[in-house]
């Protein structure tokens, strides 16, 4: 489904991504672990069309789609909840939400009504601003605002920072349906731990450069993904 | 004439030319709200406005006056708004990820080259603008609305001029504030004033919002030209300095980046310039505008109804 054929990436004179290769197919939840700095972030942002891609191809549905502007890379399907989770904090939820898809024009209220149902603590609060939410709160009004583009492929970035260890078992709760429901999902994360629980496979970034490529439960066995990212 | 007549008469002037300020700070506001640049062209937009304005009096002349008011404000705001939308994409657009200070100065760059335009449109040998005057000199206006007191004989004046006012600029800020709130368009405005990258995240063009931003803020002093012209009688290329710095004052003090706080600023500024008019002198008017403005700044930095932005986070 989403294809990266020898990624370069990055700020300034330097690249951040020096070759990333990677696939998600349809359907998979995909984890990408590393340290901090190592590209993860870099790696999203590319893909969604806000870093230029230097050099190597991005390929979605089998169309190129390096270097499309931001906006038609969400039309083709490609949503992108972002580090820090950035929701309109003087906008309501329902504003939020309803800016989520602003690219279709087609039931949105229905859409509404499903992103609510998977979010019921936002559904007494849609005319609270989006800045009175708590973090927990905003991650999950930052995933229901992107699952409101319909997209095929999302894109989650560090979904647990930041967020009580209760709040963080809810959240990879709630990608694992969002995942069942039929959206493919790549997923950046500190938390190996959890990421790889729920991952099918995942990749190991380490200063702009692919280390490591298994399935997750092999990940989970491997020494030096251990050592590195588990703890011990 | 008794005092509180006095009072009441310069309350109305001061309301009045109060409305236009605010129209051209909504524009101010609006630009720094999506890419947080004071655009210093503004005042000058506004007297290009002007200039705009005579010209379409000047070729439309011999129609009723009810036709050329129509013109008047279909014409000289598309004018303004085509032209500060240009300006966004030819200038500022390239600058986006520049430091804030490129796109200023290009604003800076861009007051000057609208000012000589000024002086070079008022030398152009039409009618209005008196063949054979310098071009630097003040143009007339023609009346086209007229003097008459509303109020009958009393002392106090509230002329079709003032009406004119109220009736053009009342509406269009409401309108303004329901697009802003309501429409499809306008949240894309408040969402990529508030997050340009999350906006873009969301399939948003944010190119595309900001420079709609210019348009509609352009609009808005093509509108305020209009009126200022026919409330005034007389137009000159320097014109925009003072209306920019009365309209960017008004814009700090209400809260740069909040609507109603540019109208209630602009209100404001009216009023003080009025009294301070006729309770101080006309020579003092321009310090105490200057004063307002320093005196927010050191003590009340985010305006009247400015947002203080604390966020949960």
């Amino acid at each position: 489904m989403l294809a990266l054929e020898n990624i370069h990436a990055g700020y300034g004179p330097i690249d951040v991504l020096k070759g990333i290769t990677l696939r998600v197919n349809e359907g998979e939840i995909v984890t990408v672990l590393g340290a901090n700095g190592a590209g993860k972030s870099t790696t999203l942002m590319t893909i969604a069309g806000v870093n230029p891609c230097r050099q190597g191809m991005i390929t979605f549905a089998g169309e190129p789609i390096a270097n499309l502007p931001v906006h038609e890379i969400v039309r083709l399907g490609i949503s992108q909840v972002p580090e820090g989770r950035r929701i309109f904090p003087r906008l309501t939820i329902r504003e939020n939400l309803e800016l989520g898809a602003f690219q279709r024009n087609d039931d949105i209220a229905g859409d509404l009504e499903r992103a609510l149902d998977l979010f019921p603590i936002l559904r007494e609060r849609t005319g609270q601003l989006g800045g009175t939410l708590s973090g927990g709160e905003q991650q999950m009004l930052a995933i229901a605002r992107a699952l409101m583009a319909r997209p095929k492929l999302l894109l989650l970035d560090e979904p647990s920072l930041g967020l009580a260890p209760l709040m963080v078992v809810k959240i990879f709760e709630i990608i694992r349906a969002i995942n069942q429901q039929g959206t493919t999902i790549l997923l950046v994360e500190q938390n190996a731990n959890m990421a790889l629980h729920i991952a099918q496979r995942g990749y190991v970034l380490e200063t702009g450069r692919i280390v490591l490529e298994d399935s997750a439960a092999n990940l989970i066995n491997n020494e030096q993904v251990r050592k590195s990212y588990l703890g011990g | 004439m008794t005092g509180w007549e006095v009072f009441l008469q310069q309350l109305i002037i001061g309301l009045s030319n109060g409305m236009i300020i605010a129209l051209i700070a909504l524009g101010y506001t609006m630009v720094y709200g999506i890419i947080e640049l004071i655009n210093f062209a503004h005042g000058d937009l506004f007297m290009l406005g002007c200039f705009a304005a005579l010209t379409v009096v000047s070729l439309t002349g011999d129609l009723p006056v009810w036709l050329v008011l129509l013109l008047l404000l279909v014409l000289t705001p598309v004018f303004c708004g085509g032209l500060n939308w240009l300006v966004d994409r030819l200038a500022y657009r390239h600058l986006r990820d520049a430091t804030k200070l490129a796109p200023l100065v290009s604003a800076i760059g861009v007051s000057f080259v609208f000012l000589n335009l000024g002086l070079f449109w008022g030398g152009l040998p039409l009618k209005v603008f008196g063949f054979g005057k310098a071009a630097a000199a003040p143009k007339d206006f023609p009346t086209l609305v007229s003097n008459a007191n509303l109020l009958g004989n009393s002392n106090v004046e509230f002329t079709t001029k003032d009406l004119l006012v109220l009736v053009i600029t009342v509406p269009l800020m409401v309108g303004l504030t329901l697009f802003v709130k309501q429409t499809r368009a306008g949240k894309a405005m408040r969402a990529v004033a508030q997050d340009r990258l999350a906006a873009q995240l969301m399939g948003i063009d944010a190119n595309r919002v900001i420079g709609q931003t210019f348009l509609l803020g352009g609009g808005l002093a093509g509108v305020a030209s209009v009126v200022a012209a026919l409330y005034n009688n007389t137009i000159y290329f320097q014109m925009g300095y003072r209306a920019g710095m009365d309209a960017f004052t008004a814009a700090v003090l209400g809260g740069i980046g909040s609507l109603p706080g540019a109208v209630l600023g602009g209100l404001c500024i009216g009023l003080a310039r009025a009294l301070s008019d006729q309770y101080i002198a006309t020579r003092w008017t321009n310090v105490m505008v200057f004063a307002i403005l320093i005196l927010v700044l050191v003590f009340r930095p985010s305006g009247l109804l400015g947002a203080k932005h604390r966020e949960k986070v």
